[in-house]
């Protein structure tokens, strides 16, 4: 299968992925973010559809996601802002979310709205191996959308290994044990953990997530991945600022 | 049909492992372990002498002459409330700490809603010397104030939830990030039969010992093993899993479940999870659960905290789905009344969530040879504050 973000991987470049709670700061700041965060060289995007019960998600993206749920922000309205998203804006686009939202809506229909969109993969950290596998594989497929797994210090080798196997754009790479913005900093065992899963060989590339937030933790997490996804960090520039001064942020990365 | 777990924890179509991959390890460790850990010989001795010297089992079957003659039936109640810490919730929590120790783990996470399940870890963490940190709701902590109290004497750190509904949801969420950013040394006892695989066949094995009690101790007072109706008040529904467990495939016992249902289903303040949820994921397993359209998970209400949850364990979902268990809700006012009448005609002072399932009578007419056994899961105790504000008793 390929699609942008399969395109994109195959760049000669470090890739820099930005993550936002969609609704957040207020309700409709979602597709000036977007174009915002694409002038400034973002590379690619992930979306969060916000839920009630983050379970994965520290303080910072936990308070985003209930301030936008108080803003208003549902899925539906989140596919209506995102209508016309690929007349102004290019780089792929990845919806990122708990299970529940989607179960709801409808998995097949939530497909279909994502690939009518231009939506090119999804992240569901609570959607499991087995279950992605036995009931939903097919649907993603159907709809072109690449689904994104993620793997943790602490997955052993032969869960990487399947994982490699069922994935078939990127590897979503947790920096360490932790909820989201938990962290500061990468010390020796992160260090050899990236070595450890560069040194398997896997066929799909891995971006790494959870702990990056300025140039040096972006530099330290992509000297052997593909890639790194901020979050947390751009949440707190959000809420200090406003969906003004992105340029400011993305320069402090790179 | 079959009601318990199948080999990846689902019954009918609820249940599951719905768990981001950072916790997969964990729970796949407890998964490919727990059954053979918890049936080794060493095992199950160490467990039921802790059950028996240390928890004070077994619990009476004691019948309960006044209520019968009020309402007309023959009732047992299952004394789980003269266990050590008050409610049927030690039982869980003896199994899982001696199953953290085969693990190898050294630090105890919980959540907790009434308190019970917070007092009951605290509790076996002091009796194995084991770290211990509790999560729970800012507002449980101000219903529950003797619980607390009782937790933190018994070297147990009580940490708030403070995001959502501040209430036993909440307080499940920040102990599963805990275990997230934890991975390696702690083990999470999870109180009720809900979570991931295999929490719920887990807790429900461990509360068993309710009905296999009940089923001998039927025996010696009615001469046969089997009541016509099983009765138990359901939030995440530990005491009713144990309750129902040896009944489950005995067609002529009737299982009755009562939720809370806070000021009235309809009221918008209710947990009566089976007459307002759909199905949707909570806590790593697919059950029925109060949400929105959108699939946001619902602040649910009742005056008790231990039923103030917005979903109910897989198991319970599939009683209700495949018609096996009869459904009833009570409200906070129908619940309190009811233990009132507990108190004054038995003399025996409930919990409030225990009062929901007294509060069966209101809703239901048994027959006058009818064998009901109530589960008696919990005392009163850590519900006085209530009850005094409640009846004005001060």
């Amino acid at each position: 299968m390929s699609n942008r973000i399969t395109t994109r991987l195959q760049e000669d470049k470090k890739l820099l992925s930005i993550y936002f709670t969609a609704g957040y700061p207020t309700l409709n700041d979602t597709v000036k973010i977007i174009e915002d965060l694409e002038k400034n060289g973002v590379d690619m995007i992930e979306i969060g559809l916000p839920f009630s019960d983050p379970l994965a998600d520290g303080p910072t993206i936990q308070e985003s996601s209930t301030a936008a749920l108080k803003n208003g922000m549902t899925t539906e309205i989140l596919f209506n802002q995102l209508k016309d998203i690929r007349k102004t804006v290019s780089i792929p686009l990845i919806i990122m979310g708990y299970f529940n939202p989607m179960l709801q809506y409808g998995v097949e229909a939530f497909c279909k709205k994502c690939q009518e969109i231009g939506i090119d993969g999804l992240i569901l950290p609570d959607l499991p191996l087995d279950v992605y596998q036995e009931d939903y594989e097919a649907t993603f497929k159907k709809y072109g959308l690449i689904n994104v797994f993620l793997i943790t210090p602490q997955t052993s080798d032969a869960r990487i290994h399947q994982i490699d196997d069922a994935s078939n754009g990127f590897i979503y790479m947790v920096s360490s044990a932790s909820v989201t913005g938990s962290k500061s900093g990468f010390g020796q065992d992160q260090e050899n953990y990236f070595e450890r899963i560069a040194s398997m060989n896997l066929k799909n590339p891995q971006i790494v997530g959870f702990g990056i937030k300025d140039e040096e933790t972006f530099k330290q997490a992509t000297k052997t991945a593909k890639g790194a996804i901020i979050g947390s960090a751009f949440i707190k520039h959000l809420t200090a600022n406003g969906t003004e001064k992105t340029d400011e942020f993305t320069n402090l990365i790179r | 049909m079959n009601y318990n777990a199948d080999e990846k924890g689902y019954y009918g179509e609820f249940g599951g492992a719905y768990i981001p991959e950072m916790l997969y390890p964990n729970v796949e460790e407890l998964r490919q372990n727990y059954l053979k850990l918890m049936y080794e010989d060493s095992f199950q001795k160490e467990f039921n002498q802790l059950l028996k010297d240390y928890v004070g089992r077994p619990s009476p079957l004691y019948f309960a002459k006044r209520l019968s003659e009020k309402h007309g039936c023959k009732i047992y109640l299952k004394r789980e409330d003269l266990n050590h810490t008050g409610a049927h919730k030690v039982n869980n929590t003896i199994g899982q700490i001696l199953m953290a120790q085969k693990l190898g783990k050294t630090r105890i996470i919980a959540e907790t809603g009434a308190g019970q399940h917070g007092v009951a870890t605290a509790t076996v963490c002091a009796l194995m010397g084991m770290e211990c940190i509790v999560y729970m709701g800012e507002i449980d902590i101000a219903r529950q104030a003797p619980n607390v109290a009782r937790m933190k004497m018994l070297g147990a750190e009580v940490r708030p939830a403070k995001s959502g509904s501040r209430t036993l949801k909440d307080a499940t969420n920040e102990a599963i990030r805990d275990w997230i950013n934890n991975p390696v040394d702690t083990h999470y006892i999870i109180g009720s039969a809900i979570g991931p695989h295999p929490y719920p066949d887990m807790v429900t094995r461990f509360q068993s010992i309710i009905s296999e009690e009940i089923k001998w101790q039927l025996k010696e007072k009615e001469g046969r093993e089997n009541p016509d109706y099983v009765v138990a008040c359901i939030g995440g529904g530990s005491n009713a899993a144990g309750t129902y467990y040896h009944f489950l495939h005995e067609p002529e016992v009737g299982i009755i479940a009562v939720e809370a249902a806070g000021k009235g289903v309809n009221s918008g303040e209710s947990a009566a999870t089976s007459a307002l949820g759909k199905v949707g994921i909570i806590h790593g397993c697919k059950t029925m659960l109060m949400q929105t359209t959108d699939g946001q998970i619902t602040e649910p209400y009742s005056i008790s905290a231990g039923l103030d949850y917005p979903g109910v364990g897989p198991m319970h979902s599939h009683l209700y789905k495949s018609g096996r268990a009869e459904f009833y809700s009570a409200t906070d006012d129908e619940a309190m009344a009811a233990g009132l009448e507990l108190s004054q005609l038995e003399g025996i002072i409930p919990a409030i969530e225990t009062g929901h399932a007294f509060a069966i009578f209101e809703h239901k007419k048994f027959k006058p040879d009818d064998v009901v056994v109530i589960s008696l899961s919990g005392r009163g105790d850590k519900d006085l504050n209530t009850y005094i504000d409640y009846f004005k008793l001060a």
